[in-house]
């Protein structure tokens, strides 16, 4: 019985999206076009469970994604955040080295421990962390911002980095002097913007970011920001094919005068 | 034999999907081309024009509801999503939200034209001195860095507020550096990540900066910047129709209430009322649609004490209770944008000056935008939204120039002006229930940060009505009762 109102809901909330968006007066004109309307929505309007189906899935990576990224409070009460970290670090099966040690060390903690010349696991401090690939998250980083000498940081292919957690790394300010960003697919231009606070770096990789926009100028307006850092990774030559279907909204966005005289439109009309 | 039917499926749809061919587009071409469109609609839309993109909707509200809310503003919308998300069974609880401007006509860009949402410059920042505004503002930052699970409409793109942490910059004087220091101090403790500058290290981070005068900077490390107005607007509104919420265009007008006297122990007569039926002046017509209900959201921003007066707030005689006005009114504050191509960088934050002028980049390009609050004898003319440029050049601009000696040559490329839903009394919101009409609430007199208070509020709005007391973060600070007690809530960082 609640299927005829949820499938006429289902078709409001596409005409409602297509008269959203800012800049698309003309959208009409796509709207025609079914393939836009994407297939996902095209079988909502007729199967109403589906939405329930897509729910379910959304719900069940999150629910993983969440798992994998709790704080190790275990770990950092008895031993101090300096283990927690390195505990956290391993189960996503990534690399660590403390200070005074020369190699890297992937395998589990124990080993780490008898490796240690430290007497006291209290002592240690984490110098670098290589958790590239892993499925580290703006919560996970919970277990990493409060090391206190750390040097040198691998998030490359890190599928949930984003803007946000790059300005959660702020706190490693004064010590960072290494950072790989490689490859995160979330990482935008906004985010870089961060970096600039980042006084001690000296060695950047940007490469593969494929989210960033106008790629040749934000190199080198990291550059004037970083100085002192070797950035490696976004040529200045480097700029992006156009992306097919790319909404008016970043059409806009390199035409930032267009975009203003319309703002300036808009409110007269 | 589902494998079977999958691949069936695919194949019929192959062609369908193939019905664009792919072709790499002149972004440039195209876009002039979207631009003359637009131009061509906007004219159309102007008076004296029948051109329409869409029929009107004649649809009228909803005869009853449980919630009718008054403005569809970001805050307006807030509370209709967080009533939804929060009621205790689907669809149980009934919500409208009326709002006028939409009226112009359903599709066009210039709906919205005069509401403050699309009109701010959509910061968000914890440096503020009142926990409670600063609690709010680290949940709203919350909800922007997840809100593609809170706001998420099936089939839809996810949201992306396009969010640029960048921080908020606040420069302190000899005579305001105490204040900043201790300001700080309570940011800290709330939770807020900000650290304290002195002139010489932001001499260093920030080489453009001019530090004549300033004795101290705090600067946001986390959950400050700025991001798309439009695009939480949007989403926070698709979310709730799609959950099902109404939404009507038309303007309130008045309210019919029941009102029952009450004489107090020392004989004073007071008069407590109940709105019972919401009046709406449908677009271009006469007709005019009632909506029965139980509880009424004033979040008509810098209109809220037009709608609070229909309600009789503010007509009674002088010292009484119903003589205490919602000290909300609407002040235009200006907003330009200038082209400055050797300003500063990557790094440039949201900067607040010591004079109180503030700046922030746009873009890559080398734009920059920016403003002051007019003391109060500048203060303009409000009858529309005409932007004053002598304002920049003599009033923002020299402040500016002083502070980023690069901004010395500059080009001024455009401009626009909005109101801010200023609170008169104590640059506060009200929230909360009105002791006197027990079915109003207020969410409102944001005075210049309510876009970024908005999830909190919507969710403190949603808790008092559907739990009676606030859950999450105890905005009593706020209520309307402090006017009639005449006790101030004063915020000291107001830009
Ligand atoms: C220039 C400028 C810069 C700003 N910068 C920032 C910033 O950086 N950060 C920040 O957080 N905030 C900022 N703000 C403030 C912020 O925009 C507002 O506080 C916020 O948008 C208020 O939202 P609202 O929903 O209450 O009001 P609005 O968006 O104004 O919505 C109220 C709506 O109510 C409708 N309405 C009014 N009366 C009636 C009626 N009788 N019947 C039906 N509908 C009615 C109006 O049409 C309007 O659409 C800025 C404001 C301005 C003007």
């Amino acid at each position: 019985m609640a299927a005829p109102t949820l499938l006429r809901q289902c078709r409001g909330i596409v005409s409602l999206l297509y008269s959203s968006s800012r800049y698309n007066s003309s959208s009409t004109s796509s709207t025609a076009n079914p393939a836009k309307v994407g297939v996902l929505q095209y079988l909502c309007n007729r199967f109403y469970d589906i939405e329930t189906f897509v729910e379910v899935s959304r719900a069940l990576k999150k629910w993983n994604l969440h798992r994998n990224n709790r704080f190790c409070i275990e770990a950092c009460e008895r031993y101090g955040y300096e283990v927690g970290a390195a505990v956290f670090v391993l189960n996503l099966k990534g690399r660590i080295r403390a200070w005074g040690q020369n190699n890297w060390h992937q395998n589990s903690i124990t080993k780490w421990k008898d490796d240690l010349n430290f007497q006291r696991l209290e002592e240690v401090r984490l110098e670098a962390i290589d958790i590239s690939g892993s499925i580290i998250s703006y919560n996970g980083l919970d277990n990493l911002v409060n090391l206190k000498a750390l040097k040198y940081l691998d998030l490359s292919r890190c599928p949930n980095i984003d803007d946000w957690s790059l300005s959660r790394l702020t706190v490693f300010r004064d010590t960072l002097e290494e950072l790989s960003l490689a490859g995160c697919p979330q990482i935008t231009e906004r985010g870089l913007a961060c970096l600039h606070h980042f006084q001690n770096l000296k060695h950047l990789d940007v490469s593969d970011l494929p989210s960033v926009q106008h790629k040749g100028l934000v190199r080198i307006l990291l550059e004037e920001m970083l100085p002192q850092c070797d950035i490696v990774g976004m040529g200045y030559g480097e700029t992006e094919p156009p992306v097919e279907g790319a909404t008016n909204r970043r059409e806009m966005e390199e035409h930032p005068e267009a975009a203003i005289n319309l703002k300036a439109r808009e409110i007269h009309t | 034999m589902f494998g079977g039917r999958t691949a069936l499926l695919l194949r019929g749809l192959r062609p369908w999907l193939r019905v664009e061919p792919r072709r790499h587009r002149d972004s440039f071409r195209d876009f002039t081309k979207e631009f003359d469109k637009f131009r061509q609609k906007a004219k159309g839309i102007l008076p004296g024009s029948d051109w329409t993109p869409l029929p009107i909707s004649r649809d009228l509200p909803p005869e009853q509801a449980d919630v009718v809310i008054v403005g569809g503003g970001v805050v307006g919308w807030s509370v209709a999503y967080w009533l939804k998300r929060n009621e205790p069974q689907s669809g149980a609880v009934r919500v409208v939200v009326v709002e006028r401007d939409l009226s112009v006509s359903c599709l066009s860009s210039a709906r919205y034209a005069k509401a403050s949402t699309v009109l701010s410059v959509g910061g968000i920042r914890q440096q503020y001195s009142m926990p409670e505004n600063i609690q709010m503002s680290l949940f709203s930052a919350n909800f922007l860095r997840l809100i593609d699970e809170y706001l998420h409409v099936i089939g839809q793109p996810p949201v992306d507020v396009q969010f640029n942490p960048s921080g908020y910059l606040f420069l302190a004087s000899d005579e305001t550096a105490a204040i900043l220091e201790e300001n700080v101090k309570v940011q800290r403790m709330e939770g807020a990540k900000v650290s304290l500058l002195s002139p010489a290290e932001l001499k260093k981070k920030y080489p453009w900066m001019n530090t004549d005068g300033v004795v101290l900077a705090s600067c946001g490390l986390e959950n400050e910047g700025w991001f798309d107005p439009w695009t939480l607007l949007n989403a926070l509104r698709s979310k709730a129709i799609s959950m099902g919420v109404y939404q009507s265009c038309g303007e309130v007008t008045s309210f019919t209430s029941d009102t029952t006297e009450m004489v107090t122990q020392d004989g004073e007569q007071i008069d407590f009322s109940r709105i019972k039926y919401v009046n709406v002046h449908m677009p271009n017509s006469t007709e005019y649609a009632s909506i029965q209900c139980s509880l009424v959201v004033n979040a008509a921003g810098a209109w809220s004490s037009k709608v609070a007066e229909m309600a009789g707030i503010g007509t009674g005689p002088p010292d009484s209770i119903s003589g205490v006005k919602l000290p909300v009114e609407p002040k235009k504050r200006y907003v330009y944008v200038w082209h400055c191509p050797d300003g500063p960088g990557l790094g440039f934050p949201m900067l607040i000056d010591t004079t109180g002028a503030y700046c922030r980049r746009e873009g890559l390009g080398g734009n920059y935008l920016g403003g002051i609050s007019p003391t109060e004898e500048e203060e303009p003319d409000i009858q529309d939204l005409e932007v004053d440029h002598e304002f920049f050049q003599e009033k923002v601009w020299p402040k500016l120039a002083h502070r980023v000696p690069c901004f010395e040559s500059l080009k001024v490329k455009s401009s626009w002006a909005g109101y801010y839903d200023y609170n008169t009394f104590d640059q506060s919101p009200v929230i909360g229930l009105h002791p006197l009409v027990d079915n109003l609430y207020f969410a409102t007199g944001f005075s210049g940060h309510g876009l970024q208070q908005a999830p909190a509020v919507g969710q403190a709005i949603a808790e008092l009505i559907l739990d009676g007391k606030y859950k999450t973060i105890d905005l009593e600070a706020f209520s309307f009762n402090r006017l009639i007690k005449g006790e101030k809530a004063l915020e000291r960082n107001v830009i």
